[in-house]
């Protein structure tokens, strides 16, 4: 627990997780209130069995907080989120190293 | 970002980490459905990584250290005392500032998750935001104290505040001896992140 000098966000999917949350926040679509209830509920769940850090493991709760809400709102979502992901992990696969990474949004 | 070693026989790019991905596909879809706007996102991370800290936190302490008048409103209605300053908005809405004495000495926590005034100290550090630290920081806070170098002699009682949604804690320590007559600005460069958590002292001129 030592307070060395560190970035603010340790990874940048950390930070564009962050932006996306307080950015959909801003939106209404959920309440800090609502929003720790619920992220603490996951912390604890995640955190039953070893204790978690303040770093990855910490944002992987964040994640699957934010995911289960869009879900619960829209459950549309989670086959959209899967197929997205797929498509992103194809992109990466199939794009020149050095190049943009873009996917095909399809409607 | 760690990686695989880069491979000059690998074609394509490094495929990031399974959250990582996860967050894009997020990214997209909420890019897509109107609900977040790309230039928003980018404002957002640049906003607490260069705009707002803790050098925020250190001015309201500093000027708290030099105005007895702001002191008194600092303690009675923080959110108020910040906001005339400009340090409002995000996780702001309910502040309130505990100041450290000769006989206590203030400890800030959030058990549930990571409730932090962000317009004054920014995003949390890890270690504020690490299971260790949330349970440990109520079970045997002189321990930790003693683990961030803080040890207090036997007649300063610790007291933990714990934060929540609600109400966000900021510590204001105490002014080291040998800093009468420094400017606000002098005295700012003193005050710590740690300083305003709970876990670091502010040390005076050497």
């Amino acid at each position: 627990m030592q307070a060395a000098p560190e970035p603010v966000f340790e990874q940048p999917w950390h930070a564009q997780l962050f932006a996306l949350s307080v950015a959909l926040h801003a939106q209404g679509l959920f309440s800090w209130p609502e929003w720790t209830k619920r992220f603490g509920a996951r912390l604890k769940h995640n955190g039953a069995n070893h204790a978690l850090n303040g770093g990855d493991d910490y944002f992987t709760a964040w994640l699957e907080t934010l995911e289960a809400l869009l879900v619960e709102r829209d459950p549309k979502d989670q086959q959209q989120l899967s197929d997205l992901h797929a498509a992103w992990t194809e992109a990466y696969l199939s794009t020149p190293h050095g190049s943009p990474v873009a996917i095909k949004i399809k409607k | 970002m760690p990686h695989d070693a880069h491979d000059h026989d690998q074609p394509h790019s490094l495929l990031p980490s399974d959250p990582a991905l996860r967050v894009k596909a997020l990214e997209t879809l909420l890019i897509g459905k109107g609900l977040v706007d790309p230039a928003t996102l980018d404002e957002i991370i640049d906003t607490y990584q260069t705009k707002i800290g803790p050098q925020n936190g250190a001015e309201v302490v500093a000027r708290a250290w030099s105005d007895d008048a702001f002191r008194d409103l600092l303690l009675k209605d923080a959110t108020a005392a910040v906001s005339q300053m400009g340090f409002y908005g995000r996780q702001g809405e309910h502040i309130v500032a505990v100041q450290n004495t000769d006989s206590v000495h203030k400890l800030v926590v959030c058990t549930l998750c990571s409730c932090y005034p962000w317009p004054l100290l920014g995003i949390p550090p890890g270690w504020y935001k690490s299971d260790a630290y949330r349970a440990r920081a109520v079970r045997e806070p002189r321990k930790v104290l003693a683990e961030f170098g803080v040890t207090l002699p036997d007649h300063v009682a610790v007291r933990v505040w714990d934060s929540t949604s609600e109400i966000r804690y900021l510590v204001v320590p105490q002014r080291p001896a040998g800093t009468e007559g420094w400017s606000v600005d002098a005295l700012a460069k003193l005050i710590t992140r740690d300083a305003m958590i709970g876990t670091g002292l502010v040390a005076g001129p050497s």
